[in-house]
């Protein structure tokens, strides 16, 4: 039985299991307490002091890092707590820009609620010295300004802790702390893997992506070109949050309308190469397993991932799976096959991703992803891009009628959905590679056993005579743990998969931001695979290779999966990266 | 630099020693400070990967004490007391007159090496103020013409 602490908050009476802190506690009294550093599960250092309450003790207590306990009386809402609270707040404002305007984060920023919240409004209220910062725009991917920040440290815990990291933390004293990587290296000179944790974890506008909506409008306003777009499994489960939608409703058909409406030429869908990638990644592990190839082979979709591997398990290289992400591959059959089919020079065809990820910003940058001297994806905005994309263009999301993709490259099947949750890759995989192997059908499709949010799942499956050890591993932390123990001999699998943010891509780092107090009160990461594992339910098929289009692809033009011309377009390679710059 | 290799190698032994340790970073850094007199990026970098931590942790640490020196320091470092009463007896003065002289800004150090300016709290030597030291030697009731010759016997 676990040990129940009874209390009182504001005069409501709780009873938590004990070592609840008085956040947690009060939480559940229906008391939100105000915070700024904390973030639940990631965060609770007790730093801001905005959640102060009073319980009696010779000081204000920081609710996030107080355990309650036995008769405890806690206050919340007295008027010197209100008090403490706004000075605390204009403090931090002191040395905060108050550039709300030009900020990514208005009117989603955690500070600015706060203001309004607490009654804060009085912007001159301790003028005098501030930092000034430049702003370090150099990564593809990440964009930090310090005028912003408010030393939180969120993001520090998010790439320390939960990705592990660890490239960026706090330097220097008093009045000159700031965030940075060490020795004041901008972000992309260091081993930063590009996944945005730290922009989902930011309550401010410190972090943010670097921002492609501009070049895409250029390319919408260009005649010459064709403009073909792709959005990825888990843009279809969060898009709707920007737009007042409850949290775990799939908008796919509402984001095809909407691209259209954009002025896109062609709106294809990333689920289909995600079914194209089962086709081929499938085959290499069918191949690996049987030709004694190096296993565990591991999946290779998730661009942080892959920078991860590449950077601080630069031994694993040799287990990746070969194949290119989902988007890279929609864009090399964009540019190839398509481009054929419809007679179009691959030259005036234009390749917009539309993903949950900043880290997809810096690998169609690879220059290894490309063919014919033509990169296989030219712009990349995250879900959040694509929102301000709608809103900027006076588009009434929330009331448009749901719409299909366009054929051919935009039919998939719940296989290539389910992509966008941490396991789904596995799953669908699991699905084809049973079916091929054993020539059977299977009776139940779902593989329960490697869905969920648990940091590293396993599983033993039968395909005919043979037990398939596989894993699942997401947040490069708990991959880092999951690698050493296959490295140190303590595991044997046969197959893993990997995504480089917690959760999978239904929570990456391009994803609408879920702000601390949301975080409390529900799990985005189940409530958005939700979404994802409903739509794959309820599709007509829901196997990759029942994708009539992608095996009319294999008769008309790849020949079949890891054919010559499948390797040239599909496939790629991986370099180990340096952890210091020399 | 077969000293340079002597000087990794006792830095190696420290790490060693700390690691597993909670903590270790300070006491790796601080032993580090006495083998190379600074705590260059190679340094940290060796700190970081031997005690299973980030590079970013130990620079955090090397820049939020000032004990820390992450620049090669001179052979003489020279000490300005800004402290209340040395401040109140003119050593700002002080400092400028070691500024113009040595040619460098409070932090820096000579390019050839020779001294390093800094500017200090109180060193507790307040009768004797205004007050500098250069190594462990204490300059009192210093006035600025005083400056150059000082400097000067350190230079032979």
């Amino acid at each position: 039985m676990e040990n129940l602490v009874k209390l009182t908050i504001d005069g409501v009476s709780v009873e938590v299991p004990a070592g609840t802190t008085v956040l947690e506690a009060a939480k559940k009294a229906g008391i939100n307490i105000p915070t700024l550093c904390y973030l639940k599960d990631i965060n609770q250092i007790g730093a801001c002091r905005m959640c102060i309450v009073d319980t009696g003790a010779r000081a204000f207590g920081a609710a996030c890092v107080l355990p309650v306990s036995n008769g405890m009386n806690v206050k919340t809402n007295t008027p010197k707590i209100r008090e403490a609270r706004r000075v605390n707040l204009e403090l931090l404002l002191s040395n905060h820009d108050k550039k709300c305007l030009d900020c990514a984060r208005n009117q989603k920023c955690e500070l600015q609620q706060m203001c309004q919240d607490l009654g804060v409004d009085d912007v001159d209220k301790y003028k005098g010295k501030m930092n000034e910062y430049d702003i370090d725009d150099l990564s593809p991917s990440i964009v930090r300004n310090n005028n912003k920040c408010i030393l939180c440290r969120r993001c520090v815990a998010a790439c320390n802790n939960t990705q592990a990291v660890g490239v960026i933390g706090p330097m220097g004293r008093g009045f000159k702390t700031k965030i940075g990587s060490a020795w004041e290296q901008p972000l992309n000179d260091v081993a930063c893997i590009n996944c945005g944790q730290c922009i989902a974890a930011c309550p401010t506008g410190a972090l943010y992506e670097k921002d492609s909506t501009k070049a895409v409008w250029d390319l919408l306003n260009d005649e010459t070109k064709t403009v073909v777009v792709q959005p990825a499994p888990a843009v279809r489960a969060a898009l709707g949050e920007e737009f007042g939608i409850p949290m775990g409703t799939a908008v796919t058909g509402k984001m095809a309308a909407a691209l259209r409406r954009l002025g896109f030429n062609k709106v294809f869908d990333t689920d289909w190469a995600a079914d194209l990638t089962i086709m081929e990644e499938g085959t290499e592990f069918i191949g690996r397993l049987t030709n004694g190839g190096v296993l565990p082979m591991i999946t290779s979709c998730s661009p942080g991932w892959i920078k991860f591997c590449e950077t601080y398990y630069p031994d694993f290289i040799p287990n990746l799976s070969s194949c290119k992400s989902p988007h890279e591959m929609e864009g090399a059959m964009i540019k190839t096959y398509w481009a054929e089919k419809v007679g179009i020079d691959p030259k005036d065809i234009k390749v917009v991703s539309v993903m949950p990820c900043t880290a997809k910003k810096f690998e169609a940058k690879r220059p290894e992803l490309g063919h014919n001297g033509l990169a296989d994806v030219d712009e990349v905005i995250t879900t959040r891009e694509l929102a301000k994309m709608i809103k900027e263009a006076g588009i009434d999301f929330a009331n448009l009628p749901d719409e299909d993709f366009d054929p051919v490259l935009g039919e998939s099947t719940g296989a290539g959905v389910i992509f966008g949750a941490t396991g789904g890759v596995m799953e669908a995989a699991l699905r084809t590679v049973y079916e091929i192997v054993t020539k059977e059908t299977l009776d139940k499709v779902d593989f329960t056993a490697v869905r969920g949010i648990e940091g590293v799942k396993e599983a033993t499956i039968k395909v005919g005579d043979l037990d398939v050890n596989v894993a699942v591993a997401h947040g490069t932390a708990n991959a880092a743990k999951l690698l050493d123990s296959v490295r140190s001999g303590e595991k044997t699998y046969h197959f893993i998969e990997v995504m480089g943010c917690p959760g999978g891509c239904v929570t990456g780092g391009g994803q609408p931001i879920v702000s601390a107090q949301k975080r409390m009160e529900c799990d985005p990461k189940t409530l958005r695979a939700a979404a994802l594992y409903n739509e794959d339910a309820n599709k007509p098929q829901r196997k990759s290779h029942e994708n009539a289009s992608i095996m009319a692809v294999y008769k008309d033009y790849l020949g079949e999966p890891n054919s010559h011309l499948a390797h040239e377009l599909l496939h790629t390679h991986y370099t180990a990266r340096p952890k210091y710059k020399k | 630099m077969p000293d340079n290799k002597e000087k990794y190698a006792k830095l190696q032994e420290v790490i060693e020693k700390h690691k597993g340790e909670r903590g270790a970073v300070m006491p790796c850094l601080q032993e580090a400070m006495n083998i190379f007199g600074y705590v260059p990026q190679d340094v940290q970098e060796m700190i970081a990967d031997g005690l299973g931590t980030t590079l970013s942790e130990v620079y955090g640490v090397s820049t939020f004490y000032s004990q820390f020196s992450l620049k090669p320091k001179g052979k003489h470092v020279i000490g300005v007391c800004l402290g209340t009463a040395c401040y109140v007896k003119g050593s700002q003065k002080i400092i400028e007159k070691l500024s113009e002289e040595l040619k460098i800004q409070p932090g820096d150090t000579t390019d050839d090496g020779l001294f390093t300016l800094n500017a200090t709290r109180c060193l507790g030597a307040c009768g004797l103020a205004p007050v500098m030291m250069i190594g462990e030697e204490v300059y009192g009731r210093l006035t600025p013409d005083q400056v150059p010759g000082i400097l000067e016997t350190y230079r032979a």
